[in-house]
């Protein structure tokens, strides 16, 4: 390898985590590493119950971990105070989760400017085409309530591009939608990413989808296995 | 079957303990206050008739002389005659350590089967001779002290009197040989010689059907009533609130039993019982607390009703069966009326609906616009009703309806108001902040509806109970300008007492009167002196040009506010008066707390026109410092008793002394309303909050801190509850108008001038806007220290 690599837009040293439960502590992650470069995209699988959402919620900052570290650009969140993890998740990180991700007193088009407004980098000429894209172009004036999930699922990711974040999360974000209609929105959002040199976490039970990602991450018993 | 049914529903309340103690409080809270104040209205109304039924003379017709007293030598010549009469007098005299009030009875003569002939009759040996003996209750006793003659435990005797025997009372009150009225026993002796041959000077006065203390008193008692009413109303607001919230947050469990087979009809006769047996449960609770309530408030009202009018009202309160079984009826009722919607509900839905959360949220869109017109339709009913209504019930009617309209203008303003705020609000949070609070308004309408009549309420009475005692403050400077009032017994001792005041006093002034029918209506007619005490200071409500003049030419008089508006009598109209002709209306005064229609006349004309009236009261004009000197030089010299005299200052005094206590009580009972309204917010925003969590998850993932969240939160609260104490504020004036210019008039024919206490109203939204905050300050806080695993919880599974 002839250059250096360039600075991990996100990565994840030695992650661990625990739950309390009534059957006593439960070890979810057990010492999770990865590096993810701008401009990048990987895939998370793993089955049911086996710590993904947990390992998103981490780096997200949304939830703290029992050991490690999480780097976004080279910086410690766990080191930040709270104001400043959310102004991360304001200005640098987006997220897309399974579900309940729009905020149900706002139409579809406030949803979709929310982020970006947010985060100062509100450009309504390059939402509108996100929309076009996202084929949500003419919901903008409903609420969340009177969308389908499929529906509500592209106006999360549209919302999420629209504040073109270096990093983006996503939890199992087409597993609401068909097969024809979640290829096109993946297609989008690595697109979207490769774009603008944001980092990809994808979640997905899919390893048709995961194999669209430049790598591969599977997640058993707690540790990273080969995919 | 049904156990497993009943346990299923019962752990919803095991994982909503506060949703289960809002809901007890709610109904508990709403039985106490009007629990409470019906507890202090029946203690007044058995007051009132224990008086009645002392001497019987309620039932019985009684013999009055139109100057005060009667001479005993006309109770021997009527005895004699054969008329079975009973001599009463009756009279304020200090004795011991308390002033209470005599009744001189005569064993003998008094009518069978009343209380005071058998407390009496049992020792009649003992009542009758020296040193004597007086019967009164067990407080009125403690307050005395010593006293000159035996006291006996009587607790039939209202308090603050003492029965003793007539002679006794005529030597206490200085009233030897005079009697104050005599009762007419039933079952005169056929034959009988009469009554005008052997006592033509004697009225015949027949009973009234209602006591005159009930009829004086029913206007303090409609506001005690409004009042209890309104706060069980805001009560059940918060009952309705949270057994909505219980029905639709189950359910998902009654579409799982309904498709495991359980009958409808068994389901809805659950969920009947369950909502029974909390209204047993918080309807008990609530006697207590009203119990407790009106034994803390009845001093007050007690003191407050003896003051005010005399009533005879004890200062303890008894437990009354009834009073218990028509507040749990009341309670079992409020439960049902706010449990019914879900029922009937229930009841509608199909077996396999989506438990759909926000589904609430878009009917009640639809229920927004329903409400739209039922609003506007009362607002209509009460515009029309101010225009066309007449009568005490279209009075009612009218207030309920403008306070039904207003309540439900509420919401649909506050979105409104939501819907502007979100169109100019710049920032992306902003606009979120307004958009998510027209979102939630439906949630929280009712308890915002709640504060709104609480404080509205607030406003309108407490605008109604100032401005009286503004008006009757002013009004009794007026009406008793003079500085003293002294009656003689005789028309030797007026002639007598007459020439000792002129050289002390500045001036004398008759206080003649005489009885007649006028318009229809018995009257009582005034001679008044041509002096500046009434041109300067009689509180005239209309006035025709030159009235004074008039008056003391003889050429009009002025006639009360209550003889006015019954007989729509107004300058410019003539009035007929027996033996002075036909004279022009000059001039309307206010005249309060009065039930009968009066005229003044001028005294030329008064004495032209009733030569034999009386002459021996005097309202006297003086240095006020003198007053007491005077009145002790009148009673050595004159032996004028202490009774037939008083001081004005020190009267006034003493009912300034009895409206603050009536303050005490209106004010105790505005907190407690508000108390409610507040605890309703509480249960709102409390309620709320446990769903509230899928509305922030999502801000907070994107970067917007719990802090921040819960300090929006806080925020709202706030401007809701802000905005609702603003619209309360002409709410709560249309009601004082209503009560001052319709109600009152109506129930009491005079009309009350509204004045209006800015100070107060700023008190009353920082005391809003404080509750509010200690309601809303818990969520907030919750809010604040909510977990994160609650909130990735909303994201992570299935909800
Ligand atoms: N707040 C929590 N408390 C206890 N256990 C939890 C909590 N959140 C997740 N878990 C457990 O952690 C494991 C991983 O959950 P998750 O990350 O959601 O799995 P995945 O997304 O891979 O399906 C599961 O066994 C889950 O039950
Ligand atoms: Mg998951």
């Amino acid at each position: 390898m002839t250059h250096p690599e360039p600075p991990a837009a996100l990565a994840a040293r030695d992650l661990v985590k625990r739950f309390r439960t009534g059957e006593g502590p439960v070890e979810v992650l057990r010492g999770v590493s990865f590096d993810l470069a701008p401009g990048r995209s990987m895939a998370l699988t793993g089955e049911s119950g086996s710590g993904k959402s947990t390992l998103l919620h981490i780096c997200a900052g949304l939830e703290p971990a029992d050991g490690g570290a999480v780097l976004v650009a080279g910086q410690d969140i766990a080191a930040l105070p709270e104001a400043a993890r959310a102004a991360l998740r304001r200005g640098t990180l987006g997220l897309v989760f399974q579900q309940f991700n729009l905020i149900p007193s706002l139409d579809v088009a406030r949803n979709l400017a929310f982020q970006a407004r947010l985060a100062g980098r509100h450009d309504p000429a390059q939402v509108a085409e996100l929309a076009a894209r996202l084929g949500i172009a003419d919901l903008t004036a409903r609420y969340p309530e009177e969308l389908s999930g499929g529906q509500q699922q592209r106006v999360a990711i549209g919302r999420c591009l629209a504040a073109r974040p270096a990093v983006v999360l996503a939890d199992e974000p087409t597993g609401n939608l068909d097969e024809a209609t979640g290829d096109r929105v993946l297609d989008l959002l690595l697109e979207a990413c490769r774009d603008a040199g944001a980092a990809l976490l994808l979640v997905t039970h899919s390893p048709r989808l995961a194999a669209r990602c430049d790598a591969r991450l599977h997640l058993h018993a707690g540790l990273v296995a080969p995919a | 079957m049904t156990r497993a049914a009943l346990s299923a529903l019962l752990s919803h309340w095991r994982r909503h303990p506060l949703q289960l103690a809002m809901l007890l409080a709610g109904l508990a809270l709403a039985t106490a206050l009007w629990s409470g104040v019906q507890a202090l209205n029946a203690e007044a109304r058995a007051s009132y008739d224990r008086a009645g039924a002392f001497l019987a003379e309620a039932d019985l017709a009684r013999l009055e002389a139109p100057a005060g007293l009667i001479d005993q030598a006309d109770y021997i010549a009527l005895r004699r005659a054969g008329w079975q009469v009973s001599p009463v007098l009756e009279g304020r005299v200090d004795l011991g350590a308390s002033r209470v009030t005599l009744l001189g009875v005569e064993p003998m003569t008094a009518p069978p089967g009343a209380v005071a002939a058998d407390l009496t009759g049992a020792d009649p040996v003992a009542f009758m001779s020296a040193p004597g003996q007086g019967f009164a209750a067990p407080e009125t006793i403690r307050a005395v002290g010593d006293a000159p003659f035996e006291l006996i435990e009587a607790p039939e005797v209202p308090v603050g009197q003492v029965l003793v025997d007539i002679g006794l009372a005529q030597a206490l009150l200085g009233l030897e040989g005079q009697v104050g009225r005599l009762v007419l026993l039933p079952n005169q002796p056929l034959g009988l010689p009469p009554l005008n041959e052997i006592a033509p000077h004697l009225q015949r006065v027949d009973p009234e059907t209602e006591t005159d203390l009930a009829a004086l008193t029913d206007s303090f008692h409609l506001n005690l009533t409004a009042f209890g009413l309104l706060a069980f109303a805001v009560g059940l607001f918060i009952v309705h609130a949270a057994v909505g919230l219980a029905f639709e947050q189950r359910r998902g469990v009654f579409r799982t039993m309904r498709a495991l087979g359980l009958p409808l009809g068994r389901l809805m006769a659950l969920l009947a019982a369950e909502m029974l047996i909390m209204g047993l449960l918080a309807g008990t609770v609530g006697l207590v607390l009203g119990y407790l309530v009106a034994g803390v408030l009845l001093p007050d009202v007690a003191a407050t009703l003896r003051g005010l009018y005399g009533a005879p009202v004890s200062g303890t309160l008894q437990f009354r069966p009834a009073w218990a079984a028509a507040g749990l009826a009341m309670a079992l009722a409020g439960v049902l009326v706010a449990g019914g919607q879900g029922l009937w509900q229930l009841a509608r839905l199909p077996v396999l609906a989506p438990a759909r959360p926000r589904a609430w949220a878009r009917a009640s869109g639809r229920g927004m616009r329903v409400q739209g017109v039922a609003a506007t339709g009362l607002a209509l009913l009460a515009g029309a009703l101010v225009v066309i209504g007449d009568g005490l019930i279209a009075g009612f009617v009218l207030l309920a309806a403008l306070l039904l309209a207003a309540a439900l203008f509420v919401p649909l303003v506050l979105a409104a108001i939501c819907a502007l705020g979100e169109r100019w609000a710049r920032g992306p949070v902003a606009q979120w902040f307004w958009a998510d609070g027209r979102q939630n308004l439906p949630r929280l309408s009712l308890a915002l509806m709640a504060l709104m009549l609480a404080l509205a309420a607030n406003i309108g009475v407490g605008t109604m109970v100032s401005s009286f005692r503004t008006t009757f403050v002013g009004w009794l400077d007026q009406r008793l300008v003079a500085e003293f009032y002294v009656t003689a017994r005789t028309e030797a001792e007026a002639e007598a007492l007459r020439a000792a005041l002129a050289p002390r006093t500045d001036a004398v002034l008759p206080v003649w009167f005489a009885e007649a029918t006028i318009a229809g209506l018995p009257a009582r007619l005034y001679g008044t002196a041509d002096h500046a005490t009434f041109r300067d200071h009689w509180p005239l409500i209309a006035e025709a040009p030159g009235a004074w003049d008039r008056l003391a030419a003889g050429e009009g008089v002025m006639i009360n506010e209550q003889l006015a508006r019954a007989a729509d009598l107004w300058p410019g109209d003539t009035v007929d008066l027996p033996g002075a002709g036909r004279l022009a209306v000059a001039g309307v005064y206010s005249d309060y707390g009065n039930p009968r229609a009066q005229v003044m006349l001028g005294i030329d004309a008064f004495l032209a026109a009733f030569p034999q009236a009386p002459r021996l009261s005097h309202a006297v004009r003086m240095d006020a410092a003198e007053v007491p000197a005077l009145m002790a030089d009148l009673q050595d010299d004159l032996g004028l008793p202490h009774t037939l005299m008083s001081d004005q200052a020190q009267a006034k005094a003493v009912s300034l002394q009895i409206f603050e206590r009536t303050f005490v009580v209106t004010g105790a009972l505005n907190i407690l309303t508000l108390s409610v309204a507040a605890l309703a917010l509480f249960a709102s925003l409390v309620t709320l909050s446990g769903m509230r969590l899928a509305q922030l998850a999502p801000l907070w993932a994107l970067g917007l801190t719990r802090r921040r969240l819960a300090a929006l939160d806080l925020a709202r609260g706030m401007v809701l509850a802000g905005l609702t104490a603003v619209l309360a504020l002409p709410v709560g004036l249309m009601l004082a108008q209503v009560l001052l210019a319709v109600i009152n008039v109506q129930a009491f024919g005079w009309r009350l001038p509204m004045q209006v206490f800015p100070a107060d109203w700023a008190r009353l939204g920082a005391w809003a806007l404080l509750a509010a905050l200690v309601a809303c300050a818990l969520p907030a806080l919750r809010l604040a220290r909510s977990a994160p695993a609650d909130l990735i919880r909303v994201f992570a599974h299935e909800r």
